[in-house]
């Protein structure tokens, strides 16, 4: 099979993550795409991986997938602990840092 | 011998930081060493001197390097003294003048408080002279030339608890500044053009300059003019020595005879090479002589205050020499003689003038004196010898220095010569009135005193022999000075390797000058006997003619200046704040005012959504992978 193909499915997973990140007001499902962009991202690296013949991009891959089980740790205690204060989980709620 | 150069300038410094920083205890013999120091560096001076004739005239010139002051490439200032037959003759005259001086002011300054700081300054004032007149370049000559302006500003201003005291002190320091500023660009372009700024590089050096550097040796010698003009209270920058009267009467004496006033003299004549190379200059140099020793003495025909009649005659003596310096070889060398014999008959004068004050309840109006030659009868002696030699009566110095300008003046030849020599046998006229006018005021007549603010009616006496001693002496100095020199033109003798001499031609014959002279001086001592002698002095002064009135304002200087500098330069900063707050201030305050408002826009991107920046950041990226991507493609 052409690996171009599994890039083209990366750019598409990142496209619609960020579409998500960009539109959605939801703080759970802005989080889910964040980590959809990241797999795409993922994807990329693995298949690039393959395309050189080296395991670098093996190895970054898995870099990113512990970084990304800790930024799921920390954000989704921020989340819970804006829904606590603010009872609502849209991103647009938690607007108090300007000027 | 050279070690001896710079202890001369040492012993007073010592004088003045002793007595400055010792404070409080030095109170009671402060003075006795101030005096003390003068006299040894007088000591040191006459064994130098000594040392001096004992030479052939070819080897006079003792040099001493101390140190080097400033090293700095090819601009190396050196702490050097050159000790050649001019310098010592001021050498003298200042150490000599200066601590007769030291001595008259124990007496003076008896009653002051602050007597041990006055001595400290008068120290300064002869250490600074001293340098002034021993460097070997001008640069250090500079540094004695500052000094000097300081020492002034701090005597002038001695008692600063009357504020008309602490004005002239700072109007003295100001128009000082302006002369200074001369010096400082005259030296500056020395080291451009020459490369260098000792005596021994840049007279030489101007003597042979070239047609190309004419127009800068001609601008050197302005600047030099402005700064003898500042220093020696000639017109534009006469304004000052009125003033200065407001020092105590000693240092008058002071700046008028020994220092100070001088020092203009004397830099034109040590820069004589400079002169004699730019003719310009030395016409602006003969000008600025001819008008200030008529300015001058006329202004010192309309004073009543004493010491500003004796001020106006200052500036008015000034003059000659100044112009006598103006007149090249010819004249350098009565420029110095009449300024030694001047210092001998103004210090006399001055100190009998104070004198006087003190025996009058410190009164200086001369209408409120009169008859006093009864009460002070050496005063009166000395006075009256002084007043005989400032007139040039036949015999006494004056008549001898005076004379010789006079004729000098003629000798310049053609119109120019006419013209200075008139002016110079009108200055002598008036020169005899005015002086005339002095003395027929202060002793003769009848009294006319009046109590003074505190209702003390004035007991004159004879002041203290420690007063009237150096005052006797100066008489000698003012009645023989004058000859001795003139015995078979020993002064000129004296000086000629230094300054260089030449006899000029004159068209008149010396005898002529001479018997026109002595006609001028019957003539001006007549009129005032007329005026002032014949009939009683009017005790509330008269009206007077405009002339009269103009001369009691010192002929519109300060009004001139007021005018003219005082309100132009208001206007001037006013323009300038003007221009300050619409132009640099409106540039500023709108970048300021236009960056705040830009700023205020942009505030309103940070809006605080969370999606908004998250579009920043992925249009970041993009134009950021963009251009990546654009760069590897080209």
């Amino acid at each position: 099979m052409n690996p171009a193909n599994y890039l083209y499915l990366a750019a598409l997973l990142f496209t619609i993550g960020a579409a998500g990140v960009l539109i959605r007001r939801n703080a759970i499902v802005v989080f889910m795409c964040v980590e959809l962009m990241l797999n795409a991202c993922n994807l990329a690296f693995v298949t690039f991986s393959r395309m050189h013949g080296n395991l670098d991009g093996q190895v970054i891959a898995f870099f990113t997938m512990v970084v990304a089980a800790a930024e799921v740790v920390v954000g989704l205690a921020i989340i819970v602990s804006i829904f606590r204060s603010r009872h609502s989980a849209s991103v647009d709620d938690a607007n108090l840092m300007k000027l | 011998m050279e070690t001896l150069i710079g202890l001369l300038v040492a012993a007073p410094l010592l004088g003045a930081a002793v007595l400055l920083i010792g404070g409080r205890r030095l109170d009671r013999s402060g003075h006795l060493l101030g005096t003390l120091l003068a006299l040894v560096s007088f000591a040191f001076a006459v064994v130098l001197f000594a040392d001096m004739l004992g030479k052939s005239a070819d080897h006079r010139t003792l040099t001493s390097t101390l140190f080097t002051w400033v090293p700095v490439e090819s601009f190396q200032a050196q702490v050097g003294f050159q000790l050649d037959q001019l310098s010592m003759t001021f050498v003298l005259l200042i150490t000599g003048v200066g601590s007769l001086i030291h001595i008259y002011s124990i007496g003076y300054m008896e009653h002051d408080e602050n007597r041990r700081k006055f001595f400290g300054f008068l120290n300064l004032f002869l250490a600074a002279m001293l340098l002034l007149v021993l460097a070997d370049n001008y640069f250090l000559l500079y540094a004695g030339w500052e000094g000097v302006g300081l020492a002034s500003y701090l005597l002038i201003g001695f008692w600063q608890h009357k504020p008309s005291a602490a004005t002239a002190a700072k109007k003295a320091f100001l128009v000082n500044r302006v002369g200074d500023i001369g010096l400082s660009v005259a030296i500056m372009l020395m080291f451009t053009t020459f490369g260098s700024f000792t005596f021994a590089d840049v007279l030489p050096a101007a003597a042979k300059a070239g047609s190309a550097q004419h127009a800068t040796i001609t601008g050197i010698g302005f600047m030099l003019l402005l700064a003898a003009c500042g220093k020696s209270a000639q017109v534009p920058l006469q304004s000052w020595l009125g003033d200065a009267m407001e020092g105590p009467t000693p240092v008058s004496a002071l700046i008028h005879a020994a220092t100070m006033v001088t020092a203009g003299v004397y830099l034109i004549t040590r820069s004589g090479a400079i002169f004699n190379a730019a003719p310009d200059a030395q016409v602006a140099v003969v000008t600025v002589g001819a008008v200030t020793l008529l300015f001058g003495a006329i202004v010192g025909c309309a004073k009543d205050d004493i010491k500003k009649a004796l001020a106006g005659s200052t500036m008015s003596q000034i003059g000659y020499m100044i112009m006598a310096a103006g007149l090249g070889p010819i004249g350098y060398v009565f420029a110095i003689m009449h300024l030694v014999t001047h210092g001998f008959f103004k210090a006399g004068l001055f100190l009998g003038a104070g004198s006087v004050m003190h025996g009058m309840n410190d009164e200086v109006d001369m209408r409120r004196y009169g008859g006093l030659r009864k009460f002070m009868p050496i005063t009166f002696v000395t006075f009256g010898l002084g007043y005989l030699a400032i007139i040039g009566f036949p015999g006494l110095s004056g008549f001898f220095s005076k004379d010789k300008i006079i004729e000098a003046a003629f000798a310049k030849g053609g119109t120019e010569g006419w013209i200075l020599g008139g002016c110079a046998m009108l200055g002598a006229a008036i020169t005899a009135f005015y002086m005339t006018r002095v003395m027929l005021m202060t002793f003769f007549g009848e009294k006319r005193w009046v109590p003074d603010a505190e209702g003390h009616e004035p007991h004159p006496h004879e002041s203290p022999s420690v007063m009237t001693i150096p005052m006797i002496i100066l008489a000698f100095g003012s009645v023989f000075a004058g000859g001795l020199f003139s015995l078979n033109s020993r002064f000129v003798h004296w000086l000629e390797p230094v300054t260089g001499y030449s006899e000029g031609d004159s068209p008149v014959s010396t005898g002529a000058v001479t018997a026109g002279t002595l006609v001028l001086l019957v003539v001006g001592v007549g009129i005032a006997w007329l005026m002032y002698g014949r009939r009683p002095v009017p005790a509330v002064a008269p009206r007077g003619s405009l002339l009269t009135r103009a001369a009691r304002r010192d002929l519109l200087q300060d009004d001139f200046n007021h005018v003219v500098l005082v309100r132009g330069g208001e206007h001037l900063t006013r323009s300038l704040v003007y221009l300050d707050h619409s132009l640099v201030d409106g540039v500023v305050n709108g970048t300021a005012a236009s960056v705040g408002g830009l700023s205020g826009r942009l505030r309103k991107l940070q809006n605080g959504y969370v999606r908004s920046y998250a579009v920043s950041m992925l249009g970041g990226t993009a134009v950021v992978v963009a251009a990546t991507l654009l760069m590897r493609a080209v």
